[in-house]
């Protein structure tokens, strides 16, 4: 690999040390470092109230941390805050576009305030909506869109000008399973094009699907890092996953699996499901014929990693957030 | 996949890969679009109009036939005295929006995204007083009108009535500077618009605005005479009378300098450290 190379994949979008950030005396974001290469996507992962948004508001210049550094794309965040602007863009529930002007008024304003002459901020405008696949709405105010076609405007307005790292607050919450996925494409196909992605998310499979890295943040602290592997991988070896054909004997078989793997056996909210977390993986033959053995039937015996869902409970001790399901389709 | 998904896929990366960067816009430019914004609004929020429109008619049309025959002897008589003062009043409540749809701005998230952009950070602070200046303008002209036809017969004339108006856009301009801090300062829309009404009321009524002081006992005179709003009242009405006086217009303008010396800073203080 050539030195240009070289410098070229370690080069940092964002780089911080010790972010601090209090409201009164609570400290939202409390000592957060990042290292984030470019051209990668990476995902800050937590519950509601975690301090994902204040570390991106602080990240994109609408906060002044009160401790720590930064630099973004080689600027640093206080002293350097139009350069940094000048290479950013922030996309999410706080950070909106105009909801009572249409869509294509909307991205004409920011193409014009991007330096567009009138003309060119029109045809930049057109072309971003049939890249979008909002065409069709592009005189409708953006309240009366979906909210799939709201995430999609928003992004849009972000990619006026392309920026070498996007903020993402939240950009699939609330939405049916067809417009997360259009979402995630359209991460994807931004991250081959060289823009770096910071996604917030409470999902822990969009976290998983998307992210190169992770940061489990809870409490305005980072409790854990590492890819999507490495996360599941420091949990444990790996989870058992039983369902049974009667939900009646789950009581049993849980029993019976405990006496034979010597770890607790969890009962999930799905009434003919078990799990539990294996140190090691020799006793699952096992579990299967004791469970066998005792006319107990089982529709689905596996054994695999364990989810970020698994991941957050070991991490924080207690589940990630019950995700509230918002109406996708806005008023 | 699809031919026509590969399409779409074709089409976003063209739309994303880099592009000529235009060059950053300056100051006025983007202070224009966000005018052309606030100006676009009024085609989606016609309501906004109401009060540039129905309620300078509603003030005037009470006042002087409720109050004028019993103030000044006609209501022909108290037009004379009252369609300036309408005009400062009806341009001075107008001004309370200002505050409003910034506040709105903030709360719907529109506001941290402007503010994430390469911009002159003051753009859409100055963008919104100059749509906001056409919105006064639309309600002048209504009072004027309005007032020419009830018999309002200025002897200053066209220019004077022009010169009256701009004095009153730059007083406006300066005082929407306190109401942009409310809208920085204040959680909703609604309390912008009750806290500045209740500062409005009294600052708009306690002027000579609708009757002479000097029936007033002494220190409530003062008061009302030492009064931003009576001064500006004072002046418009001597240039829409044809008796032009130096003093009074420069009494208005020192006002207005020091309301936006004060209130601008606060504003764009407010403005960068929002959270």
């Amino acid at each position: 690999m050539s030195d240009a190379k070289q410098m070229k994949t370690n080069a940092l979008a964002v780089e911080a040390t010790g972010l601090v950030k209090r409201f009164g005396k609570n400290r939202a974001v409390d000592g957060i470092d990042l290292a984030i290469p470019q051209g990668t996507v990476y995902g800050f992962l937590g519950p509601n109230g975690a301090g994902k948004t204040t570390t991106i508001k602080m990240l994109a210049t609408l906060l002044r941390p009160d401790e720590g550094q930064a630099r973004i794309m080689g600027h640093d965040l206080i002293t350097e805050p139009d350069a940094v602007r000048s290479r950013v863009s922030l996309t999410g529930q706080f950070a909106s576009v105009d909801e009572v002007l249409s869509g294509l008024e909307n991205l004409i304003m920011i193409a014009r305030l991007m330096g567009y002459s009138w003309r060119e901020a029109k045809k930049r405008a057109f072309e971003l909506l049939d890249a979008f696949g909002l065409q069709d709405a592009a005189k409708r105010q953006v309240k009366k869109y979906s909210g799939g076609m709201r995430r999609r405007i928003d992004i849009a307005a972000s990619m006026v000008v392309r920026p070498d790292l996007l903020f993402l607050d939240e950009p699939t919450t609330g939405l049916d399973p067809r417009s997360r996925n259009q979402i995630w494409d359209i991460v994807r196909a931004l991250v081959d094009t060289g823009t770096t992605v910071l996604l917030t998310t409470q999902y822990l499979d969009e976290a998983d699907q998307l992210a190169d890295r992770i940061a489990v943040i809870d409490h305005g602290k980072m409790i854990a890092e590492g890819t999507s592997g490495e996360l599941k991988a420091s949990v444990g070896s790996g989870v058992l996953h039983v369902r049974l054909l009667d939900p009646a004997v789950r009581e049993q078989a849980q029993h019976l699996l405990a006496d034979v793997l010597n770890v607790p056996i969890h009962l999930s909210s799905d009434p003919v499901a078990l799990s539990a977390q294996l140190a090691d993986t020799e006793h699952a033959g096992d579990a299967l014929n004791v469970l066998n053995s005792n006319q107990i039937k089982v529709s689905q015996f596996s054994l695999g990693q364990p989810s970020l869902d698994e991941v957050f409970l070991t991490l924080t001790g207690k589940p990630a957030e019950p995700t509230t399901q918002e109406e996708g389709a806005a008023k | 996949m699809s031919v026509e998904s590969m399409q779409d896929q074709q089409k976003m990366r063209t739309a994303l890969v880099e592009q000529q960067r235009p060059s950053k816009p300056n100051g006025l430019s983007a202070s224009l679009t966000f005018a052309w914004r606030a100006l676009l609004k009024i085609k989606y929020l016609p309501e906004q109009l109401l009060d540039v429109t129905f309620f300078p008619v509603m003030f005037t049309l009470m006042f002087t036939y409720l109050f004028g025959g019993a103030l000044a002897g006609s209501t022909g008589a108290y037009l004379q005295f009252l369609i300036p003062g309408i005009l400062v009043q009806t341009v001075l409540f107008t001004t309370v929006y200002t505050g409003v749809a910034l506040n709105t701005d903030i709360s719907k998230g529109t506001f941290d995204r402007f503010r994430s952009l390469p911009i002159w950070s003051p753009s859409p602070l100055v963008g919104a007083l100059l749509a906001d200046a056409a919105r006064y303008m639309i309600a002048s002209i209504i009072v004027i009108a309005l007032g020419l036809i009830l018999g309002f017969r200025p002897h200053g004339g066209f220019v004077g009535i022009v010169i009256g108006i701009v004095l009153v856009l730059v007083f406006a301009f300066s005082i929407s500077w306190i109401f942009s801090v409310l809208g920085l300062i204040l959680r909703t829309s609604a309390a912008v618009m009750g806290i500045s009404m209740t500062f409005l009321f009294p600052v708009t009524f306690a002027s000579n605005i609708f009757v002479n002081p000097s029936t007033m006992p002494s220190w409530l005179r003062a008061v009302v005479n030492a009064n931003p709003v009576s001064l500006l009242t004072t002046a418009v009405r001597g240039l829409m009378q044809g008796h032009v006086n130096v003093a009074e217009i420069g009494w208005v303008l020192l006002s207005s300098a020091v309301l936006i010396l004060v209130f601008a800073p606060i504003t764009m203080y407010l403005y960068r450290n929002k959270h």
